[in-house]
């Protein structure tokens, strides 16, 4: 039971950001088989706290979650006590400080509400990659992705949930929103203002792929859907964003190389990027090097979140699971959540942090798009208006 | 059936149709299942396509080059390890198999690092003109350092086995150092180069990890095919993956088999 709350209280906040890739992938491989070896074998008392410090960061795969969470390796679920349970919540990338505070504070919350132990396990990566995992087999109790295309996968292909799942939460299941921002070199030297800069001849643009990146998806609507409120017209919208690709001179796999594109190998004018990374990015780097210029108009990015019916319903954890995401719509979750840079729901906690979110006009891509499936199978899917972008010739 | 003289056979050869069967051969079919559910003009249409088409050529052709190249200075190194003693040469052999213990991303990531614009190499070629990451040069360049010991370890056994004295006899029987390098040293390397060459190549071919991190991944120029397959699963298009998957491993194999074949004729033509 100590050893259960150490994982979810374990302190550590910035940290993982910092250390550079392969030194993570290095303490990984060390670390895993010492670890999950322990997990079995070892009285929880007896576990040093170093090593039960770096629990939840060893046990949260970067690239391929399966390789560690899997059911390949067949983790044991373990039930220290009749009321102790385990979840593990299928998240993408740049999640991870904001649910390991989550976590913490509702294990905090469900103990003195049900007097259950509840161990949160995190699984980051890619947020297709993630729902693929999840369709192999990963029980994820939970996901938290990043677009609600890829749960609708996991309900259409796996059918491990409803098909209606988003309408079983507020706003549509997404209890936190950002939008989509432009980063910048120190100063702006290159003048760069609103989404038009973009296309200046002479201007480069870093933004990953939309074809691998959930990420780099939204930023692509957000150029169309500012050049469609601009000029009105479908066609005006597409050869914008054929300007825009024009001046991308690298197509990172994801969001985070084409941050560290930008940032470490200090290429391209402007970065398109989630508000939450942006301004974590300014936080971590100070405002030395980055600035962060809001667009006049962007798209609400709504991450959303479901209770993975079927793995639920065989873990026996339909209730906490669902407790676990209505908290991340509490005062409480609101708030971690905007202290985490994605913007609250909340109004009063908004209000609170009105100064970091500033004011923008914004549009969901249910408006503009007429939702996440149609704009998947128009603009990204094979021979759609992205790949049109760079047919031979054009 | 003629008598063997070592016993085994049946036993031996069984356990090597398991050991490809389970390891190579039931993984390998998988993909073929999975691309068959296109149908043959679906698989045609995927694997034709004017995107897919231009990977397969960039894979294949960088691959190739990287090859070529590992082959000419492999050799190179080679022969510097097994024919001059010299000061911390045992480094130098070690530092060969460098390549197989980095984790490959960590190379494409190292590769980026330094010839990026801004880089500590790619600045200095920038002003001539050349520019290594995000081109199909830097491809090339990080498949070279993948594949660099391959050559270097099926050529260096066979050139220190190599009799001096048969370059001495040659020598001694009027051939200059040229005609002796060409006409009796180069037909005994022939076939351990060709097969450094081909490992060198058919590992390069499926190189993903590292290419990423330099290739800069724009479609038609420097988008290499295991990337597309990886797009292809982010849409949780599986069958269109397969088939892309299942498109190289035929023209890898068949690469594979032309080259050994080539070997053999060399061989063949042994004295």
């Amino acid at each position: 039971m100590r050893f259960t709350h150490s994982i979810v209280t374990a302190p550590a906040t910035g940290m993982r950001r910092a250390t550079s890739p392969h030194i993570r992938v290095g303490s990984r491989i060390l670390l895993l088989p010492f670890v999950s070896g322990l997990n079995v074998a070892t009285p929880p008392a007896q576990i040093p706290n170093k090593v039960a410090a770096k629990v939840p960061d060893s046990s949260t795969a970067r690239n391929d979650p399966g390789k560690n969470i899997g059911p390949s390796l067949g983790t044991p679920r373990r039930h220290y006590a009749e009321n102790a349970v385990e979840l593990l919540n299928v998240s993408y990338d740049p999640t991870r400080e904001l649910y390991r505070e989550i976590n913490a504070a509702f294990a905090a919350y469900w103990e003195g509400k049900a007097g259950a132990i509840v161990t949160i396990r995190q699984s980051h990566g890619g947020s297709g990659k993630q729902a693929r995992a999840v369709l192999d087999g990963l029980e994820a109790d939970v996901v938290t992705l990043a677009l609600a295309y890829d749960v609708d996968e996991i309900a259409r292909r796996g059918k491990l949930l409803a098909i209606d799942w988003q309408a079983r939460l507020p706003f549509g299941s997404a209890p936190y929103t950002s939008t989509i921002v432009l980063l910048v070199r120190k100063g702006n030297p290159k003048r760069i203002r609103d989404w038009d800069d973009l296309v200046r001849p002479g201007i480069t643009v870093i933004t990953a792929n939309p074809k691998t990146s959930g990420g780099a998806r939204w930023n692509y609507l957000a150029a169309w859907g500012y050049a469609l409120s601009r000029w009105g017209s479908e066609s005006a919208a597409q050869d914008f964003v054929r300007r825009l690709y024009r001046n991308v001179p690298v197509l990172d796999v994801g969001a985070r190389g084409a941050t560290t594109t930008f940032v470490e190998r200090g290429i391209g004018d402007v970065l398109i990027t989630w508000e939450n990374e942006a301004l974590l990015a300014v936080k971590e780097l100070g405002q030395a090097r980055v600035e962060i210029i809001s667009p006049s108009v962007s798209i609400v990015a709504e991450p959303p979140v479901a209770v993975v019916d079927k793995v639920a319903k065989k873990h026996g954890t339909e209730a906490v699971a669902r407790a676990y995401l209505e908290f991340l719509y509490t005062d409480r979750g609101q708030e971690i959540a905007a202290r985490n840079f994605y913007r609250p729901r909340s109004r009063q906690v908004e209000k609170k942090y009105a100064r970091q979110f500033p004011t923008i006009s914004l549009f969901t891509v249910g408006n503009v798009f007429g939702g996440w499936t149609k704009a998947q199978a128009r603009h990204f899917a094979d021979g759609g208006i992205f790949d049109q972008i760079y047919q031979p010739g054009r | 059936m003629p008598h063997r003289v070592l016993p085994g056979f049946g036993l031996t050869l069984g356990f090597t149709v398991l050991y490809l069967g389970l390891f190579v051969l039931i993984p390998l079919s998988t993909i073929f299942v999975k691309a068959a559910g296109l149908g043959w003009h679906g698989f045609w249409t995927t694997v034709t396509a004017p995107r897919v088409m231009a990977a397969y050529r960039l894979s294949f052709l960088c691959a190739f080059y990287a090859a070529l190249v590992n082959a000419m200075f492999g050799f190179l190194v080679a022969w510097v390890l097994v024919r001059y003693s010299f000061p911390a040469r045992r480094v130098a052999d070690a530092i060969v198999d460098l390549p197989f213990a980095l984790p490959t991303a960590v190379a494409g990531i190292a590769f980026a690092t330094l010839y990026a614009e801004n880089g500590w190499v790619g600045s200095r070629l920038i002003p001539f003109g050349v520019r290594v990451a995000y081109t199909q040069l830097g491809i090339v360049a990080v498949l070279t350092f993948i594949g660099l010991p391959f050559v270097v370890r099926t050529v260096q056994p066979v050139l220190a086995n190599l009799e001096f004295e048969m370059e001495e006899a040659a020598c001694s029987l009027g051939a200059g150092r040229w005609a002796a390098f060409t006409r009796v040293l180069l037909p005994r390397i022939w076939p351990a180069l060709l097969t450094g060459f081909t490992l060198a190549f058919a590992r390069a071919i499926g190189e993903y990890g590292s290419v990423l991190f330099i290739a800069g991944n724009m479609p038609m120029r420097t988008e290499i095919a295991p990337l597309l397959v990886m797009a292809k699963l982010d849409q949780f298009d599986f069958q269109g993956a397969a088939a892309i998957s299942a498109g190289m491993l035929i023209v890898s194999f068949a690469l594979l088999l032309a080259i050994n074949a080539l070997q053999g004729i060399g061989r063949r033509q042994k004295p």
